[in-house]
C-alpha cells in the first residue's frame, strides 16, 4: 500500500455518503417542524380569537355557547365535560389495568401471556368510532338504562366507560413492561424469606416499577383527554357545568368537531374559537406527556 | 409446620382471581363489542352493500366511495410517511451523535406521538386545506395522516434498528464498507421485517382515524371514487361516523355493517403484522 | 523507518471521556510476522488494535494523540473505508452475517467494485481455502452462515477479512468463544497466514501468544510495559511486572 493508494478518496463516493444522510438528517428534523407548525397554528389563531374575547373571560367563563347569539366563550363548561370524561374512564382503567398488567406480569402462565397480550393490543387498535357506536347503541340502552333509568340518551358515564376500554390495553401493556424490568433477583430475595407471591407482588414489584407504572397512568389520561368520536358520539354536544355523568354534556374535542362539522368561514371567531380550544387541548395534553417522559427516563436509568 | 394454605396464602389466590377477573372483563368487553356489532349490521353486509354509493334510502345505501377512499388515503400516506419515518429513524439510531439537537429531535418525537390526534387536524385544517390551498382533498389527508403516524413510525423503526445487533456492524466496517453501504446491506435488511410490522401497525391506525379528517372536512356525501389526489373523498370511519349521527335506526345496522368491513380490514393488518413479528423472532437469531 | 516496518505507532494516546486508556505507546510492528498484544482485562489491548483500523471512530467520546503510520502513511489523516479495507479484522465472537456463506464472503469484494461473477466465484473458493473451511463448506455454499459451528464461524469470517485482499489482519481475542479443538484450528491458520500477511492479535491466553507469535507487546494499565520477540519476553524478560503477569502471580 502506498501512499496515493491509501490517501486517494473517491470523491464521488464520499459525497453520496453525505448527500444520504443529508436527507436522513431532514426526515428527522421535519419532526420538529412539525411541532412548530402546530403551535404556530394554535397561537396566530388563537391570536385572533383572543383578539375577541379577553382571555380572562375565557378561562374563567362559566357559559359556551358561541354558535348561539349572544355568544359566550367561558371555557370551562367543556373543561368540564373533558375531566368528567377522564375521571370515569380513570376509575375503569387503572384498576383493571393495573391489576391485568400484575396478573401478565406475576401469575400468568407464559403461554397465557403469548395469548393475552395481542388480545389486549386489539383491544386497543379499534377505532374509536367503533367505541362511539358500542357505547351509543349497546351500553347506553343495555347498562345505563338498567342502573340509572332517567339517564339521558347522550350521557357521559356510557362515554367515560368506552374511554377507559380504550385506554386499558395502554395502562396494563406499560405498567407490564415496568413490572417485567424489576429484576428477578429482588423477588427470588423475597421468596426465599417466605413471602407469598401476593406480598411480592405488591410489596416488591409494585413498588420497584411505581415510577413506570406512574408513567402509563399518566400517559393513558393524556390519551383520555384527547379522546374525540367516541365522546362526539356518545357523550353528547350539550357544554353545561355538571358532575352528573347521566346528563349529556359537550367535551372540548367534541366542540372542535361540532364547529367544523358545520361550514363556518374561516377567519369568523367560531373558526377561530377551535384553535384557543385546541391550544387548552395541546397545552394539557404536552404536559401529561412531558411528565410520564421524564418520569419513564428517570425508571430507564434504574435499571441500566 | 402446618399444613394446608395460611391464611396470607388465602389472601393471595382471592388476589390472584381479582387480577385475573380483571384481565377478563376486559377481554370481555372485546367479545361482547365484536358479537354486538355483528348482530346489528351482518344481515346488511351484501355485495350490494360493497357496491353501492351512499344513500339517502338505507336499503340503496353502501360504501363503495368509503373503501376506494380509505383504499387511496392509505396507499399515499403510506407512500409519504414511511420513507420519512425511516429515513428519520436511520438518522436518529445510525449517524446522529448525542448532541442537544438530536436529545430535542427524540424527545419531540415522543411528545409528538402523544399529541391528540383532532390537533393534528387543526394542523392540517390550517396548513394543508386553508395556507397551502389543497383543498378538502385526498392529498390534504394524506399529508394530515402522515403527520399523525409520523412520530409512531419513527418510534417502531428505531426499535427494529436497534435490535440489530452491534456485530453486524463491526464485521461490514471492518472490511471496508461505508455508512451506508453497512446500513443499506446489513442493517436495514435485517431490521426489514420489525420495520414493517411497526409500519403496519402505525398505517391501521391511520385506516381507523375519523377526527382529524373530520376538521379537515372529509365529511361530505361523496357518490364516486376519487380519480385524482386533488378529489374530495371519505373513508370507512367517516362514514360510519354519518350513519351513526343519524337517528333512523337502519342507518345505524348500515353503520355496524360498515364496522364489520373496517374492522376486518384492521384485523387483517394486525394480523399481517403479528405474523411477520413471529416469523422474524424465529428466524433471525444471532 | 526500518523496511521491514509495516505499523508505527508513535507517541499514542487515547481517551474515553476523561479517562486514559492507553498512555504514550511506541511501537514498531514488523512485516510478516505474528505479533501478539497481552495484558490482564481492561489493559488497553483492545483499545490499541482497534486505533490500528480505525474502528473506535464508532465509539462517541473518543479520543486520540499521537499517530499511527502505516506503510509511512498517518491512517488518521487516511480515508478510513480504504484503510479498513486494507486492514483486516477478526473479532472475538464470530459475527457472521445472517445470509449464505457464499454471500459473506461475496459482501467484501462486491462493495470495493467486483461485480463478475466468475471473480467473485473465484475469490470466494480462494478465501475458503486460505482458512482451510473450502472442503467443510463447498457443497453447501448457499446454506446460511449461521448454522456453521462457532469455530467454523470464526474461519468464515477470516475467509471474508482475506476477501479483500487486505495487508494486515488483526485478531481480537479470536479464540474466546471457542472449544479448545476449534481454538487449535484458528492458531495454526494464524501460522499460516503469516506467509503473507501481517498478523497482530490481542489474547488473554498467554500459552496462545507463545505458541503463534513471533514478537509480543505487554500492555498495563495502558502503558506498554515490555516489547520484544516473544522467546525473549516468556523466557528472560527485562522488567520484574511482565515475569509476574506471565508466571500468573496476576492477572
Amino acid at each position: 500500500m502506498d501512499t496515493t493508494e491509501i490517501s486517494v478518496i473517491s470523491m464521488a463516493a464520499r459525497r453520496k455518503e453525505e448527500i444520504v444522510e443529508k436527507l436522513f438528517f431532514l426526515c428527522a428534523v421535519l419532526s420538529v417542524f412539525a411541532t412548530i407548525g402546530i403551535v404556530i397554528v394554535l397561537l396566530v389563531e388563537s391570536l385572533g380569537f383572543f383578539q375577541e374575547v379577553s382571555f380572562v373571560e375565557f378561562l374563567t367563563g362559566k357559559k359556551w355557547s358561541p354558535l348561539l347569539t349572544p355568544q359566550s366563550f367561558g371555557v370551562l363548561p367543556l373543561i368540564n365535560g373533558t375531566l368528567i370524561i377522564t375521571l370515569g374512564a380513570a376509575l375503569v382503567a387503572l384498576p383493571l389495568g393495573l391489576a391485568s398488567a400484575l396478573y401478565m406480569s406475576e401469575y400468568a402462565d407464559p403461554r397465557i401471556r403469548r395469548i393475552t397480550k395481542p388480545l389486549l393490543e386489539i383491544l386497543a387498535g379499534i377505532p374509536t368510532v367503533v367505541y362511539g357506536y358500542f357505547a351509543l347503541t349497546f351500553i347506553t340502552p343495555n347498562i345505563i338504562k338498567h342502573l340509572y333509568p332517567a339517564a339521558n340518551y347522550f350521557n357521559a358515564a356510557s362515554a367515560s366507560i368506552v374511554v377507559g376500554i380504550m385506554i386499558l390495553p395502554m395502562v396494563a401493556s406499560l405498567s407490564e413492561d415496568a413490572m417485567r424490568a424489576v429484576p428477578n433477583s429482588l423477588r427470588e430475595g423475597a421468596y426465599a424469606l417466605g413471602a407469598t407471591r401476593l406480598e411480592v407482588s405488591t410489596r416488591v414489584v409494585l413498588p420497584a416499577a411505581l415510577s413506570g407504572v406512574l408513567a402509563s397512568f399518566i400517559l393513558a389520561l393524556s390519551r383520555a383527554i384527547g379522546e374525540t368520536m367516541a365522546v362526539t358520539i356518545a357523550a353528547g354536544m350539550t357544554p353545561k357545568l355538571t358532575l352528573n355523568p347521566f346528563e349529556s354534556i359537550q367535551t372540548m374535542t367534541a366542540y372542535i368537531v361540532q364547529v367544523s362539522l358545520g361550514d363556518t368561514p374561516s377567519g369568523s371567531i367560531e373558526y377561530q374559537s377551535i384553535f384557543a380550544v385546541g391550544l387548552v387541548l395541546f397545552a394539557m395534553t404536552l404536559l401529561m406527556n412531558m411528565a410520564s417522559y421524564q418520569i419513564r427516563k428517570r425508571f430507564r436509568e434504574v435499571y441500566e | 409446620m402446618k399444613k394446608g394454605l395460611t391464611n396470607r396464602q388465602l389472601k393471595g389466590r382471592v388476589f390472584e382471581l381479582v387480577c385475573l377477573g380483571s384481565m377478563m372483563a376486559a377481554l370481555a368487553v372485546l367479545t361482547v363489542l365484536l358479537w354486538d356489532v355483528w348482530t346489528d349490521g351482518h344481515a346488511w353486509l351484501d355485495l350490494q352493500f360493497l357496491d353501492s354509493f351512499p344513500s339517502r334510502f338505507p336499503e340503496k345505501a353502501g360504501i363503495k366511495s368509503a373503501i376506494w377512499g380509505t383504499f387511496w388515503l392509505m396507499i399515499m400516506t403510506a407512500l409519504i410517511s414511511v420513507p420519512l419515518g425511516v429515513g428519520a429513524a436511520i438518522y436518529l439510531q445510525e449517524y446522529a451523535r448525542k448532541t442537544t439537537l438530536t436529545r430535542i429531535i427524540e424527545t419531540n418525537i415522543s411528545n409528538l406521538a402523544g399529541v391528540p390526534s383532532i390537533v393534528y387536524g387543526i394542523l392540517g385544517l390550517a396548513l394543508f386545506v386553508r395556507a397551502m390551498d389543497l383543498e378538502r382533498s385526498l392529498i390534504s389527508g394524506a399529508l394530515t395522516m402522515s403527520l399523525l403516524i409520523l412520530p409512531i413510525i419513527i418510534i417502531s423503526s428505531q426499535e427494529a434498528i436497534l435490535a440489530v445487533p452491534s456485530s453486524i456492524r463491526e464485521a461490514s466496517y471492518a472490511i471496508g464498507a461505508t455508512k451506508w453501504q453497512t446500513i443499506r446491506y446489513h442493517v436495514l435488511p435485517d431490521a426489514l421485517p420489525g420495520i414493517l410490522t411497526g409500519n403496519i401497525l402505525a398505517l391501521s391506525r391511520a385506516i381507523g382515524e375519523t377526527a382529524p379528517l373530520i376538521m379537515i372536512g372529509a365529511l361530505t356525501f361523496i357518490a364516486f371514487t376519487p380519480s385524482s389526489p386533488r378529489d374530495p373523498f371519505t373513508v370507512l370511519p367517516i362514514q360510519i361516523f354519518n350513519w351513526i349521527s343519524r337517528p333512523q335506526e337502519e342507518f345505524h345496522f348500515l353503520a355496524a355493517a360498515g364496522i364489520v368491513v373496517l374492522l376486518v380490514f384492521l384485523l387483517t393488518m394486525n394480523a399481517a403484522a403479528i405474523l411477520l413479528r413471529n416469523r422474524y423472532q424465529k428466524n433471525l437469531k444471532w | 523507518m526500518a523496511p521491514d516496518s509495516t505499523i508505527d505507532v508513535r507517541n499514542l494516546n487515547a481517551y474515553y471521556g476523561s479517562n486514559h486508556a492507553l498512555k504514550d505507546i511506541n511501537m514498531t510492528i514488523k512485516k510478516n510476522r505474528v505479533t501478539a498484544i497481552i495484558g490482564p482485562s481492561g489493559c488497553g489491548k483492545s483499545t490499541l488494535i482497534r486505533c490500528f483500523n480505525r474502528m473506535n471512530d464508532f465509539i462517541d467520546n473518543f479520543r486520540l494523540e499521537g499517530e499511527i503510520l502505516i506503510n509511512g502513511v498517518n491512517i488518521y489523516r487516511a480515508n478510513p473505508v480504504e484503510l479498513r479495507k486494507r486492514v483486516g479484522m477478526v473479532f472475538q465472537k464470530p459475527n457472521p452475517f445472517p445470509k449464505s456463506i457464499y454471500e459473506n464472503i461475496a459482501y467484501g469484494p462486491r462493495i470495493h467494485g467486483v461485480r463478475d461473477k466468475s471473480r467473485l466465484d473465484s475469490i470466494v473458493e480462494e478465501s475458503l481455502k486460505e482458512a482451510s473451511l473450502w472442503e467443510e463448506v463447498s457443497h453447501r455454499l448457499n446454506d446460511n452462515a449461521l448454522s456453521l459451528s462457532g469455530g467454523q464461524q470464526q474461519r468464515l469470517c477470516i475467509a471474508r477479512a482475506l476477501a479483500v485482499d487486505p495487508e494486515i489482519i488483526l485478531f481480537d481475542e479470536p479464540c474466546s468463544a471457542l472449544d479448545p479443538l476449534a481454538t487449535v484450528k484458528i492458531e495454526d491458520l494464524i501460522t499460516e497466514l503469516k506467509k503473507s500477511y501481517t498478523v497482530v492479535i490481542v489474547t488473554h491466553n498467554m500459552q496462545q501468544a507463545a505458541r503463534v507469535s513471533d514478537y509480543t507487546a505487554f500492555l498495563y494499565l495502558g502503558e506498554l510495559i515490555e516489547y520484544d520477540t516473544t522467546k525473549k519476553l516468556f523466557e528472560k524478560p527485562d522488567r520484574e511486572l511482565t515475569e509476574n503477569y506471565i508466571t500468573g502471580r496476576f492477572g
